[in-house]
């Protein structure tokens, strides 16, 4: 077994190797740069799953390392895993991988293509086993870097407003996280440490506390730069353009990975460390999950654009993340409302994986498409059942799990979430129950327009070819975690269900704490040394 | 008794004095050098930038020694000419990093070929003339050698602007720069004879002192008149610095100055002479308020603190909007100057906030020297990080206007395929100038933005700066990001002008030298950098 921070910084920087590696050889040689990236991110995945296979679900945070990076500022490499994160490294790791077999269609400047996309990587991977903000907060960035230029190079007729809209959005979030990173260090006698912070959060030591308009304060600026991420309702706007225009492996990376970041940074960095204001906000949070939801819905219904539907489909989903992570009641019966809030944590957890699965696939199952008749105009299409039948058996396997079908990997999500936000409020649990009748109303007839119907009238029909080995792979696997995630779950919550449950009843006991007539006191009215 | 006064002088002045003025006197022989050689034509065999950068590295390995010699036997602060100048780690450390840029400003005027053969002496004095300048502002201890050091650095940089003789827009950036210039002097002189008038004296340790016998016993208010001179000398003070720094309102010689100028002035002066400027205004603001008094000034100070970050945030916000449509390279640099002035004096304004609290009593003196210290370092660092970035930007502005004959933003197209080295060079700078990590910009802004949370404890206006400060960073990116979407997002258009600059040729690694330190150590590895920051604005707090 290796030492758990070289395994880790393994983990996250093997792709930059990778990327070192690639920037060395020769750029004309593409099928040898295309198998070298490949094999950077198969590498990848299988240190991914070594972690899992040293990871013990009952130890918490665990395989933690810790080494100075500035000292003077308090700044460490501080990297660690729980049962929240595994479950993103895992999935990070193989949408990588999936991607990278997608990217055999990329055929312009493969070689920088190649180093982005794995740059890409290790800040995904970064920021998802950072236990130190300042380095969580550098990893954040640092994908914002590669991102743009693989929208803006590889992209679509639309890539410069796109990519640039990309970058500003998620920019101005990172500046309202880093204002709460200020906020934190400072009243916390210097610690970017997150474990530390939200041990303050909690009110677990005695010498700093966070006051509680402090927590909303913080915990506002945090969540919004993550619904940006997320993305939830009013912040949602770069999504469709991101993924419209970016190239099929990108947009399976933005819809499978990037997106998760936004609800992982919510519950590693501020659930934990402003539970005052996580549970101030959480009608706020479930009530925007649900918007979301609908809001999603019905503009998916309403795209011509195949991909655009995709992309909008996902805020609809992303929007039951919110729901589950929300519905936290503080009530008498306290045992009773930490089990339904753990349910919706987990229901969250799973759907990001889940989501991340499934929409990862139907953007392939698009790119596969796009790639050969070069459009996506839902009413051109029509008949490919015919022309390509196997392809089609896939594509309506992995619409389905996305439309939560049960038996498939987003039933598990959406129904629990649903389930743990009816003790929460009954309406919204409705409202949001209805969003699943949506989603089968738009994918069921995105599917119906797509495939069925009596022959394929757009243009270039000779270009309909068969799926090829390489696309089939890709859609194979995808489908067949969508299955089994979708038969046993309990495969994931066996893994994310102690830690959550620790983060649950730590946050709930923190509250119960709070003197409810606490003396509010000023953000700044302590000096600090 | 007058033979043992001349004789003390005289040691001092031998032992002292002229061995820690070393190295601007080795700049001083090299301008002699050049101009002889010029004379008795021996630039004709031995190309005069020679002379200049031999001159120079002379003068850097000897601010080095005294760099080491001095963070080793932690000196205190040792004054030499009787007094006018001082030398202690902040110095050395400005010193050192000023002797360091001016050696990669040399190198890049030869591999871009400006100024020619014929124009080289005059060129390479006026460029070591003001870097004795800018040294000389960096040791400034009194009022007078401000004054001096910064018309010593004015002079030369107005003709540097002009320097490009047969160009109209050169010659009128010249002439709208030296007028600014000349009234500025004139606003900063009469602010000087205020303050040294009111205090009786114009060395700089001692003014702090004299303000305590003068307000010893009760507060001092606007009410008091000596306060109101007190305070219309020290603005005055701080337009000439705000020209220097070109701080709006004190702006409008910047974006003509700097797109009349040759890349390589640009390059020179928005780093060299900003730099300097700082490092004397912080210097001068320590010394009035390093005061370990009660609650005399402290309101008038932090008044003039809280204004600072206010102008400081307006000046952010006015470089980074008028960047936005901006089409000529340079002149885009030169409005993200603006802005970049901005970041660097919300720092002075973080300083000068904390350290009025000292006085107003609310903590003890130690700590809030600490946290000022800090934002001193912060400025430091960004100050460090910036010499790379917007050199960088700069010297590749000049490369590639070297092989394309353009400056415009839009003739840059499709560079990123035909010169990578450059166009990702390119990157690298404009990223850092935006504040993304793992670049040294980003550190830096980082540093100056916590020094701003913390002011805020004193003042919460200072929160409210911070915000602008966060909202500039999303602006300023828009248009940092359109020069290299130009260079990466299009294709190179046919018919246009191939730019040939590989990797391994000298412009290469010459591009490769400025923005590598960007990543490290400046984005990874902080604590080397950060170490010496802090040891020098510690020397400010003794």
């Amino acid at each position: 077994m290796l030492e758990p921070w070289l395994l880790l910084t393994l983990v996250v920087f093997l792709p930059t190797a990778f990327a070192g590696l690639i920037a060395v050889m020769d750029g004309k040689a593409t099928e040898a740069l295309r198998y070298t990236g490949l094999f950077g991110t198969a590498l990848t995945m299988v240190a991914s799953v070594v972690l899992w296979a040293g990871f013990d679900p009952q130890l918490g945070m665990q395989m933690t390392a810790t080494i100075p990076w500035i000292p003077d500022w308090n700044v460490n490499y501080a990297m660690g895993v729980d049962g929240i994160s595994l479950p993103l490294v895992l999935l990070t790791g193989l949408v990588c991988f999936l991607a990278m077999l997608a990217s055999w269609s990329i055929e312009k400047h493969v070689k920088g293509y190649l180093i982005l996309f794995l740059l890409l990587e290790t800040g995904m991977m970064g920021v998802f086993l950072a236990l130190d903000f300042f380095l969580f907060y550098v990893f954040w960035e640092v994908m914002l870097l590669p991102m743009y230029f693989l929208i803006g190079v590889w992209g679509g007729p639309r890539r410069e407003y796109a990519a640039i809209k990309f970058f500003l959005y998620t920019l101005a979030g990172g500046v309202l996280m880093l204002i709460a990173m200020l906020m934190f260090y400072f009243n916390s006698g210097r610690s970017f440490d997150l474990l530390q912070l939200a041990r303050i959060g909690q009110g677990l030591v005695p010498e700093y506390a966070f006051s509680q308009n402090f927590q909303i304060a913080a915990f506002l600026l945090l969540f919004i730069g993550f619904a940006i991420k997320l993305p939830a309702f009013p912040f949602h706007t770069w999504l469709p353009d991101a993924h419209v225009e970016a190239p099929t492996p990108i947009s399976m990376i933005l819809a499978g990975v990037l997106l998760k970041m936004g609800g992982y940074g919510i519950l590693r960095v501020a659930y934990p460390i402003c539970p005052y204001g996580a549970q101030y906000c959480a009608y706020g949070v479930v009530a925007l999950g649900v918007f979301s939801i609908i809001y999603g819905a019905f503009a998916a219904m309403a795209q011509t654009d195949f991909k655009r539907l995709v992309a909008y489909s996902s805020v609809s989903h992303m929007g039951y993340v919110l729901l589950g992570l929300g519905v936290w009641t503080v009530s008498a019966q306290a045992d009773n409302a930490v089990y339904y809030w753990q349910m919706g944590v987990n229901a969250a957890m799973f759907q990001m994986i889940a989501h991340g699965v499934s929409s990862a696939g139907m953007f392939f199952m698009v790119g596969v498409l796009y790639d050969r008749v070069h459009h996506r105009d839902l009413n051109q299409f029509g008949g490919i059942a015919g022309l390509m039948p196997h392809y089609t058996g896939l594509a309506a396997g992995i619409f389905f799990a996305g439309l939560g079908l049960p038996g498939l990997c987003g039933f598990i999500g959406e129904v629990f979430s649903v389930l743990s936000a009816w003790q929460y409020d009954y309406v919204l649990a409705i409202i949001a129950a209805g969003g699943v009748i949506l989603t089968a109303g738009y994918i069921l007839w995105t599917v119906q327009r797509v495939y069925f119907g009596p022959a394929y009238k757009g243009p270039h029909p000779e270009a309909i070819t068969p799926a090829n080995s390489r696309e089939l792979f890709v859609a194979y696997t995808l489908l067949a975690f969508a299955v089994v995630l979708g038969v046993f779950p309990q495969l994931l919550f066996n893994i994310m269900d102690p830690s959550i449950a620790t983060l649950v009843r730590d946050m709930d006991t923190a509250y119960r704490a709070m003197p409810p007539e606490a003396v509010v006191t000023a953000v700044g009215s302590t000096l600090v040394p | 008794m007058f033979d043992a006064l001349l004789n003390q002088l005289l040691t001092d002045t031998t032992h002292t004095s002229l061995r820690i003025f070393m190295p601007e006197l080795l700049l001083s022989a090299g301008i002699v050098l050049m101009l002889l050689a010029r004379l008795f034509g021996v630039d004709r065999k031995l190309p005069t930038h020679w002379i200049a950068l031999w001159a120079t590295l002379a003068a850097f390995a000897v601010a080095l020694l005294y760099f080491f010699d001095f963070t080793n036997a932690d000196h205190g602060p040792v004054e030499y000419f009787q007094g006018l100048m001082v030398f202690d780690r902040f110095t050395a450390c400005f010193r050192l990093g000023l002797l360091l840029f001016l050696v990669f400003v040399i190198t890049l005027t030869v591999l871009s070929g400006i100024p020619d053969q014929e124009d080289a002496p005059d060129f390479y004095t006026l460029l070591l003339g003001s870097a004795v300048g800018m040294m000389i502002m960096g040791g400034a201890n009194h009022l007078l050698m401000v004054f001096l050091g910064v018309e010593m650095v004015s002079v030369p940089s107005y003709a540097m602007v002009g320097f490009l003789k047969g160009r109209k827009q050169s010659s009128e950036a010249a002439l709208k720069f030296v007028v600014y210039g000349a009234g500025a002097a004139g606003v900063m002189l009469y602010g000087i004879s205020l303050i040294a008038g009111l205090l009786g004296t114009a060395e700089l340790p001692e003014l702090a002192d004299r303000l305590q016998v003068l307000y010893a016993g009760g507060s001092a208010t606007l009410a008091d008149p000596t306060v109101r001179i007190l305070t219309l000398g020290i603005l005055m003070l701080l337009v000439g610095f705000a020209f220097k720094l070109s701080v709006v309102p004190f702006h409008f010689w910047t974006p003509d100055a700097f797109q009349g100028a040759s890349a390589e002035v640009g390059g020179f002066l928005t780093v060299a002479s900003k730099a300097a400027a700082f490092v004397l205004l912080v210097r001068v603001l320590i010394s009035l308020l390093a005061m370990p008094l009660g609650d005399q000034l402290s309101a008038v100070y932090l008044t003039l603190g809280v204004g600072i970050g206010v102008i400081a945030a307006i000046t952010a916000t006015y470089g980074n909007l008028t960047a936005f449509s901006q089409t000529n390279m340079k002149r885009l640099l030169a409005y993200s100057t603006i802005a970049h002035a901005g970041y660097m004096l919300m720092a002075v304004s973080a300083m000068v906030v904390l350290m009025s609290a000292s006085n107003a009593g609310v903590s003890n003196g130690l700590v809030i020297d600490e946290r000022a210290a800090r934002a001193v370092e912060g400025l430091l660092y960004y100050l460090a990080a910036y010499l790379f970035m917007n050199l960088g930007a700069f010297a590749i502005t000049a490369l590639i206007r070297n092989e394309i004959f353009s400056e415009e933003i839009e003739d840059y197209r499709g560079l990123g395929y035909q010169a990578p080295v450059l166009a990702i060079g390119m990157g690298v700078c404009l990223f850092s100038l935006v504040g993304i990590p793992p670049l040294g910009g980003f550190v830096g802004k980082l540093f100056v933005f916590a020094s701003l949370f913390d002011a805020g404890f004193v003042h919460p206006a200072m929160w409210g700066i911070l915000a602008i400060g966060g909202l500039n960073t999303v602006f300023s990116l828009f248009y940092y990001l359109r020069v290299l979407k130009t260079m990466f997002l299009f294709e190179r258009p046919a018919g246009a002008r191939p730019v040939r600059v590989p990797m391994w040729s000298t412009a290469g690694v010459f591009v490769l030298l400025v923005t590598v330190p960007l990543i490290w150590p400046l984005g990874l590895h902080v604590q080397l950098v950060s170490r010496v920051a802090r040891s020098a604005a510690l020397a400010l707090f003794p």
